[in-house]
């Protein structure tokens, strides 16, 4: 089709949002946003709730009309072309599958639309049902099914018309959480065979650093950040990004010649971030399995131990520094843990703090 | 540049108009204000006209220049504010049991209400006649029992007129009240009471303020279907208990005088449009479909509302209490049993009573009936006039519940999908034929068919009732898109369908039963309509209670009571048809 060429023409971004806002009255539900989603990428939309990452997906699935910004997919403009002409795939939270229908008459239903003779669409039907594995429950109701079954019904009544783009709106955020990492495989076995294009909105950070290629990362009704998930936990761009993903400690304090001034100390920046003059404010970012106990009095700083958490594999020490600052540090099973009161030092290797502007 | 920025601002704004799901509800807008709004509009014009056509006030003058119809205004008021305050205060402790019951006893207690709310208006009159009259039911039993020697006066009086008014419209106060009563918290009640609030403060302080919405509603809706009211007054009222719709059916049909009418009728509609205003400003009118919206205290009329409450709510308070403390805890948790079962007795012994009269093997309306047998039914589907009567009130019947359901039930979604002011505005348009008095709109009916020659036409019957269907066609309608699971919707469309494909594949097959349901209260509502069957039928095509009305002006027999046999066997078969399909959502 002449649709890939064209998307090859344009970088091979499949979709390209250029300035997409939404705003009810006064309110901004989201801030202009330019987005580039690579044909057969997975990119996920992360942010806490009312963060946007619902409003850009439906813009861009036609549900809801963008005030300003255009939406380009494979090239062409379909700013404003209604829902049902899109052909973007959409899987909701909440499953949408017609009550009315069997499963199979459900998975048919984007091929009835688009009017597959009978026999092709049974076909279909029935590869769909097998890709999910639920042959055997094509003709129950979807009230009938479990909800990791009507889950992968959902999933395969997407799948089943290769849509050219599939959004997905929190798709597993009603399961239960052994069910969900079980359907995050199953998710990413299903784009890595059908080499769909993937738009992912998820509030969970754990399943959008297990899931994606990309991370979109929004808050406040805008993009913070956009990199691959190794990128933005190593190097979040901003302390919300640091604290969103993972757990971070955050020192924050003001930029001076090539360190950073803190309550707690001064330390060393092995790279002042862009635009940070002299003065700024700024915090450092570390993560706590970067950081090692050290003997008190050594270390980069020091604290009093105030909480053990265990956790099975690991056991997390928090402890208070001078400032008040609560800091964290990631201790592996097996290594004993100071008793609490006890004071304590820390330090880390060069080249595992961040600094972030603040 | 700015011509260019213009016509695209124009071409969104055509995008978003052909978008919007208003426009499901076109067709219901274009029937209301052809059907309901123009004819209503016209008699203010009319009132304002003399026989000609000329500009006069000669009517108002009229009606001003005696004290009679003054007089009868004054008594329609009277008779609608009694009914309101009786409706009011036997429904509320009926609707707050009926809260307390268990679901599964709730359903069939409340067919016990819905069923005098749906029973036609003449044969629960009718029913009265044969309990009430001098050798009526009530009188046989109290001669019989060495209660009394001569027979009570029971009929055309106040007393009469009140009993068949309340038994009218309590069932219309609770259906009223109780979804607001419902939708309260109950753990509210629990949390009064652990916070040191006695059952009876607990009431009071917090479910009753919380209930204020629904008894607001309630009393609106009692108050101004009450002032239209014609059929108790003319048939259990004597001559001082004369209404305002019946000198209008009298200026319309025998005096022919449309401008007197149409005067009578603005004033109607004046005392209908003050109260919902008045209503509107002290407590808040939009319960009426079921939202509890709360008053809000910063209107001085509504503080006044509130605190007249307040003060009752104290009042009331501290006398439940003194009763409570009197009673005991085991026979004040009975107190409220002990008064809803009279009043549900009251409520449907009475058509109980009628029903086996229709069998009767006497020529009289004697009770207890001599003997039994079919007589009296054969003759009434042997006799062409009420043979026809019947097939005609049944196709017009089937023919409102259509147009109504369909035209109703578009809107409904419509105001459902959009919601926001345009939504408003149209909730209270598919409302209005509410708040205007039946008679009005069957009077400006009249006068807008006899231009179109529908007078005395079936289709003039079935439009003049889906217009008196359409708000309840809406308000069922709504209520089954409120637990619509919207997102079906987009899923559809995603998935490739249409705006008519969705609303064919996937809305309209999910909201089936409350569709059916609409249908069967549209049904229902003009088949045992009257008031429009007076003015539109024009005495050539007659309906079953167009016949019955003219069989009991002139003389009670039992016909009539074959007649509202089979009358009543069907709107109840309809309606429990209707709720089975309601409970199955």
């Amino acid at each position: 089709m002449d649709g890939s060429t064209k998307a090859q023409a344009a970088g091979t971004a499949k979709l390209v949002t250029r300035g997409v806002a939404k705003s009810y009255g006064p309110v901004a539900a989201l801030q202009p946003t330019d987005l580039h989603v690579g044909a057969g990428e997975l990119m996920t939309v992360l942010g806490p709730s009312g963060s946007g990452k619902t409003t850009l997906l439906q813009i861009i699935a036609g549900l809801v009309e963008p005030t300003a910004g255009r939406i380009l997919i494979d090239g062409n403009d379909h700013t404003h072309t209604p829902v049902h002409r899109r052909d973007i795939g959409v899987v909701f939270q909440s499953y949408a599958l017609f009550p009315h229908l069997t499963v199979a008459e459900n998975i048919g239903f984007p091929l009835r639309m688009r009017g597959l003779p009978a026999a092709e669409l049974a076909r279909r039907v029935r590869a769909a049902l097998a890709m999910v594995q639920l042959g055997h429950l094509a003709d129950r109701p979807p009230r009938a099914l479990s909800g990791g079954q009507q889950q992968r019904v959902a999933l395969a009544r997407c799948f089943v018309y290769q849509p050219s783009i599939i959004l997905m709106d929190e798709p597993l955020g009603a399961l239960d959480r052994k069910l969900r990492e079980h359907m995050q495989v199953e998710i990413k076995h299903l784009h890595r065979e059908s080499g769909a294009t993937i738009l992912y909105v998820t509030h969970d950070q754990e399943e959008a650093l297990a899931i994606s290629d990309r991370i979109c990362l929004m808050n406040q009704a805008r993009v913070e950040q956009i990199g691959s998930p190794r990128q933005i936990y190593e190097a979040p761009a901003s302390i919300f990004a640091a604290e969103f993903i993972g757990i971070s400690n955050v020192l924050r304090g003001r930029v001076g010649s090539r360190t950073l001034r803190t309550p707690d100390g001064e330390f060393a920046l092995p790279a002042v971030p862009g635009g940070l003059t002299s003065g700024a404010p700024a915090a450092l970012v570390v993560r706590p399995e970067n950081v090692q106990l050290a003997d008190s009095g050594h270390g980069a700083l020091a604290g009093e131990v105030v909480e053990h958490v265990y956790a099975g594999s690991e056991t997390r020490l928090l402890l208070r520094l001078a400032s008040g600052t609560v800091f964290t540090l990631r201790l592996p099973a097996g290594v004993p843990a100071p008793a609490i009161g006890a004071a304590v030092g820390v330090r880390w290797p060069d080249g595992a703090a961040v600094c972030v502007p603040a | 540049m700015t011509v260019l920025a213009a016509t695209g601002a124009g071409r969104g704004l055509r995008r978003r108009l052909s978008r919007t799901p208003l426009w499901g509800a076109a067709p219901g807008v274009a029937f209301l204000a052809v059907f309901f709004l123009f004819p209503v509009l016209r008699l203010l014009l009319l009132s304002v006209q003399d026989a000609d056509g000329g500009f006069s006030l000669g009517a108002y003058a009229r009606a001003f220049s005696t004290t009679v119809y003054l007089h009868v205004l004054a008594i329609t008021f009277a008779i609608a504010a009694e009914t309101t305050l009786i409706s009011l205060l036997a429904g509320l402790p009926l609707a707050y049991w009926l809260t307390h019951l268990p679901p599964r006893r709730r359903g069939p207690v409340l067919l016990l209400v819905m069923l005098p709310f749906w029973t036609s208006a003449l044969v629960k009159t009718f029913a009265w006649l044969i309990i009430l009259g001098r050798n009526g039911v009530l009188n046989r039993l109290l001669l019989a029992a060495g209660l009394i020697d001569h027979p009570l006066g029971l009929l055309h009086g106040r007393g009469g007129v009140m009993v068949g008014m309340v038994q009218a419209m309590l069932p219309l106060a609770v259906l009223t009240m109780l979804p607001v009563m419902l939708a309260i918290d109950r753990r509210l009640n629990d949390a009064a009471r652990t916070l040191g609030a006695s059952s009876v403060q607990a009431f009071w302080r917090v479910f009753f303020h919380l209930a204020l919405p629904g008894l607001a509603a309630a009393g609106l809706l009692v108050f101004i279907s009450a002032l239209g009211y014609f059929i108790t007054p003319a048939l259990l009222g004597g001559p001082h208990d004369t209404m305002l719709a019946q000198l209008i059916i009298t200026e319309v049909q025998e005096m022919m005088d449309w401008n007197f009418g149409g005067a009578l009728a603005v004033l109607m509609v004046a005392a209908a449009l003050l109260t919902c205003w008045l209503y509107e400003r002290a407590f808040g009118i939009a319960s009426v479909a079921g939202g509890a919206a709360l008053p809000d205290p910063r209107r001085p009329l509504r503080r006044l509302g509130l605190v007249l409450l307040g003060v009752t709510a104290d009042a009331l308070s501290a006398a439940g209490g003194g009763i409570a403390a009197r009673l005991g805890p085991r026979l004040s948790g009975w107190a409220l049993p002990a008064f809803c079962l009279p009043v549900l007795a009251f409520l449907s012994v009475p058509t109980m009573v009628m029903l086996p009269m229709g069998f009767t093997s006497s020529s009289f309306l004697d009770f207890p009936p001599p003997g039994f047998g079919l007589s009296w039914f054969r003759m009434v589907l042997a006799s062409p006039l009420w043979r026809d009567a019947l097939l005609r009130s049944l196709a017009v019947a089937a023919a409102t519940g259509i147009v109504a359901t369909v035209t109703g039930a578009l809107a409904a979604y419509a105001v459902a999908r959009q919601g926001g002011r345009w939504g408003g505005a149209l909730f209270a348009l598919f409302l209005a034929p509410l708040a205007i008095p039946r008679i009005v709109v069957a009077f400006g009916l009249f006068t807008l068919f006899a231009r179109l020659h529908l007078v005395g036409t079936s289709a003039g019957l079935a439009i003049g009732h889906a217009v008196l269907a359409l708000p309840m066609v809406f308000v069922t309608v709504l209520a089954t898109f409120k637990g619509y699971d919207w997102h079906l919707d987009q899923a559809a469309a995603t998935l490739g369908a249409d705006r008519r494909r969705v609303l064919v594949l996937i809305t309209a097959p999910l909201v089936r039963s409350g569709l059916a349901a609409a249908f069967l209260f549209a049904f229902i509502t003009s088949f045992d309509e009257l008031t429009v069957a007076i003015f539109v039928s024009g005495g050539i095509v007659t309906t079953l209670p167009r016949q019955m009305w003219d069989d009991m002006i002139l003389q009670l027999n039992p016909t009539l009571a074959a007649v509202s046999a089979i009358v009543f066997v069907i709107v109840a078969a309809a309606l429990l048809v209707a709720e089975l399909l309601r409970r199955a959502e």
